[in-house]
């Protein structure tokens, strides 16, 4: 950065820790997640005075990291956490990593041995940039405290613009306690770091050209779509040129669900219409979405009738990569939607979407309606409850893609859910980080039994600190993605996906832990649903519910499998919709 | 688009530590294979050259200069096969020789230009600098005679003209 960029805003000198907490005042984080420890107590000791900047202590550094994330998806903003050297490290890497894979922007600090003992395997040491090297954005170590405010500054900004991500700044105890001239700058400035927004002519204009001719075309929206709050250009977009729209699990909510043309969510769990428009689309228009291999389905069978494929995406590595674009734009998925928008000539493509309408018909996503609690039924009915308003958050598993196709949110980032890395454990705890961005919504968390456990005692942190979020409990006993697998793939061996007690017999008399009492042991709501004609009454009491959390454990039918399905490996348009 | 090719590619990075990490656990952990990889500063002390040697089709070159241009610490990619280049790799080779055989592969030295930097009774070790097909011809013709060790620097490569 060049010196006149440089303002001066104290000539005291001020200690690395101090350098922090002010620094994170100048980037307005109003909120940060995380666990002190022994390299991190100068920084802890300056925030015990912070009053301006709330800390929510966790109670385990990978749930601080998943809440930083959480808090990002709900409202856009960069999620702030903290933890330790070593064990506090490496805890928040999983919640780094889900982060990374789902483009969100989180800066993570850890501290480190101080400068001196680098190197010599010193108490509670790792390398943490090392490891961390290849699940962010980028990461710093800072050796000398004079660097840290603009690596600071630096951080926000990368991890906030262009394809965001998790960046990391891994601090040495003794940097947090050296003094120095607290330095801010007016605006950053990386030479090397220069993201290209504005798409580039030439390839908007073949785009452009593309949608005038093709009679079958498809927009496949991702993330990237909500990220650039890009939502509302592209319904005007859809609607002007007359294009079906679906949606990868990243960007569900970034298309109106009862829209004649939304199609849904594409890929392994998609709906078959969607899958079908897929592999009928003469061109396909992939917005901020990275033709993942849950999306595509078998590679060499995609998208055989597609004259064109274009791919517009802010990073450039995405594109090309799986699915060769023939139309490759290079920028900021708003503003090249906008650019086309202005461009294109208003159509009507009657015939593709009656035949759209017919498939939907022939194949609408649906499942047993009987007396039994099925799983898709409650998602249903918090649906209807909430009419699509609320915050819904998902672990990962049978319930999370349940949680896909049954719940409509009405508007982006109201559907959070570990995408790319699918992350057990990930749910209860962004869904306590996305309340605390957004206290006015209603949080949900559809969980597993099996998911929840896996950060079950972040009930602690939202009891404690007052935080109402309600997890749904889809419980059957299984670990129940790998159940469905091992029954549809694996001749119903059921190799470890099994998690109560085979001896108590039929499940539902002994699952185990019992949740209800878990809630009420951290004093928290429990409640237990097991009938069909319960689920509206005690959602019902749930919502009622406004300073701590609930969980509701619903016991339903043990076998339930998500369909539709496309097998892994197969094309996408061979699928299973039930069991023969 | 699958033809497997040997690519040379050069990137201007910051002079910093982490920064060889970070490309050669990018090669790593998206499994492309290198041949060789060199880096050394260059006229500005800040930035490091490096050169590394790639092999693979078309959409594997791509994406390597993509993935290496998104990281924070590279500043420019080049891929050489595109532009008029000089490239150089610099081998050590130490040949069994002895009385009889030691003005043969002297010899052979003069004529690839080869540079004897070291004679002992049972062995010469010689110099040479090239490119790739120069080199290789020199290795086979030496290795009749029995080659004890060998060690390049891998390629580094430069544009011609301005």
């Amino acid at each position: 950065m060049s010196t006149e960029n440089k303002i001066n805003v104290s000539s005291q000198e001020k200690t690395g820790a101090e350098i922090l907490v002010e620094s994170l005042r100048k980037e307005n984080v109003e909120i940060m997640f995380g666990i002190p420890g022994g390299a991190v107590l100068p920084i802890f000791d300056k925030l015990y005075d912070c009053k301006d900047i709330r800390f929510i202590l966790t109670r385990h550094e990978q749930a601080a990291a998943h809440m930083a994330d959480g808090y990002a998806r709900a409202t856009g903003k960069v999620g702030v956490c903290i933890a330790t050297s070593g064990p506090g490290a490496t805890n928040l890497t999983t919640g780094i990593a889900t982060a990374y894979m789902d483009s969100i922007p989180i800066v993570a600090f850890t501290g480190q041995v101080a400068t001196h003992l680098i190197g010599n395997d010193a108490f509670q040491e790792a390398d943490t940039t090392g490891i961390t090297r290849p699940i962010t954005k980028h990461n710093f170590l800072v050796k000398n405290v004079t660097e840290l405010s603009t690596v600071i500054q630096q951080a926000f900004y990368i991890a906030s613009t262009g394809r965001p991500g998790p960046v990391l700044i891994d601090l040495p105890v003794d940097v947090q306690r050296a003094k120095t001239n607290f330095v801010w700058h007016k605006n950053v400035d990386l030479p090397s770091y220069k993201p290209t927004y504005k798409g580039h002519p030439l390839q908007i204009k073949k785009l452009v050209d593309a949608i005038n001719s093709a009679k079958q075309p498809i927009l496949y929206v991702g993330g990237g779509v909500i990220t650039s709050n890009a939502c509302d250009v592209l319904k005007e977009l859809a609607e002007k040129v007359h294009i079906p729209v679906t949606t990868t699990l990243m960007a569900i909510g970034s298309f109106p669900p009862e829209h004649e043309l939304n199609l849904g969510m594409l890929g392994m769990h998609g709906t078959v219409y969607a899958n079908l428009a897929m592999q009928n689309a003469d061109l396909i228009i992939a917005v901020g979405a990275r033709f993942d291999d849950r999306c595509t389905g078998k590679l060499a069978a995609f998208a055989p009738k597609a004259k064109h494929i274009a791919h517009i995406d802010i990073d450039p590595t995405s594109i090309s990569k799986n699915v060769v674009a023939d139309i490759p734009v290079v920028g900021d998925c708003k503003l090249v939607l906008q650019d086309i928008l202005k461009l294109v000539q208003p159509k009507k493509h009657t015939d593709w979407i009656k035949q759209i309408n017919k498939w939907k018909q022939e194949n609408p996503l649906t499942y047993k309606k009987d007396n039994k609690l099925r799983p898709q039924y409650i998602i249903e009915e918090i649906n209807n409850l909430t009419k699509g308003n609320a915050i819904v958050v998902t672990e990962v598993g049978q319930h999370q893609m349940w949680a896909a196709q049954y719940y409509k949110p009405k508007g982006p980032r109201k559907f959070l859910s570990s995408g790319g890395l699918g992350t057990m454990g990930f749910g209860f705890p962004a869904a306590i980080g996305a309340k605390l961005g957004k206290p006015e919504e209603t949080v949900i968390v559809i969980a597993g039994d099996g998911s929840f456990q896996m950060n079950i005692q972040e009930l602690a942190t939202a009891v404690v600190n007052r935080i109402n979020v309600i997890v749904c409990i889809i419980n059957n006993g299984y670990l129940g993605m790998v159940r469905q697998w091992q029954e549809l793939f694996y001749n119903k061996r059921y190799s470890q996906s099994y998690l109560c007690s085979k001896k108590f017999g039929k499940l539902h008399c002994e699952p185990v832990p019992d949740f209800v009492e878990v809630a009420k042991g951290y004093k928290a709501e429990g409640y237990r649903v097991t009938k069909k004609e319960d689920v509206v009454p005690t959602l019902k009491k749930a919502f009622r519910v406004k300073d701590k959390p609930v969980v509701i454990d619903f016991w339903i039918e043990e076998e339930e499998n998500v369909f539709p399905m496309v097998p892994a490996g197969a094309a996408l348009d061979e699928i299973i919709t039930s069991l023969a | 688009m699958t033809e497997i090719k040997r690519h040379i590619i050069s990137a201007l990075v910051y002079n910093k530590p982490g920064v060889l990490a970070r490309i050669s656990t990018l090669f790593a952990a998206r499994g492309y294979n290198i041949d060789s990889l060199a880096v050394g500063e260059t006229e500005n002390p800040e930035v490091s050259r490096m050169t590394i040697v790639v092999r693979g089709d078309e959409k594997i070159l791509e994406q390597v200069e993509k993935q290496l241009n998104k990281l924070i610490d590279v500043i420019k990619v080049y891929e050489f096969s595109k532009v008029d280049h000089i490239e150089r790799d610099l081998v050590l080779i130490k040949i069994n020789a002895n009385n009889k055989n030691r003005a043969e592969i002297i010899e052979i030295a003069e004529i690839f230009r080869a540079k004897i930097v070291d004679v002992s009774h049972q062995t010469l070790v010689l110099e040479i600098t090239g490119d790739e097909d120069k080199l290789t011809a020199f290795i086979n013709l030496v290795k009749p005679y029995g080659i004890k060790e060998l060690i390049r620097t891998g390629v580094i490569a430069i544009s011609r003209g301005g």
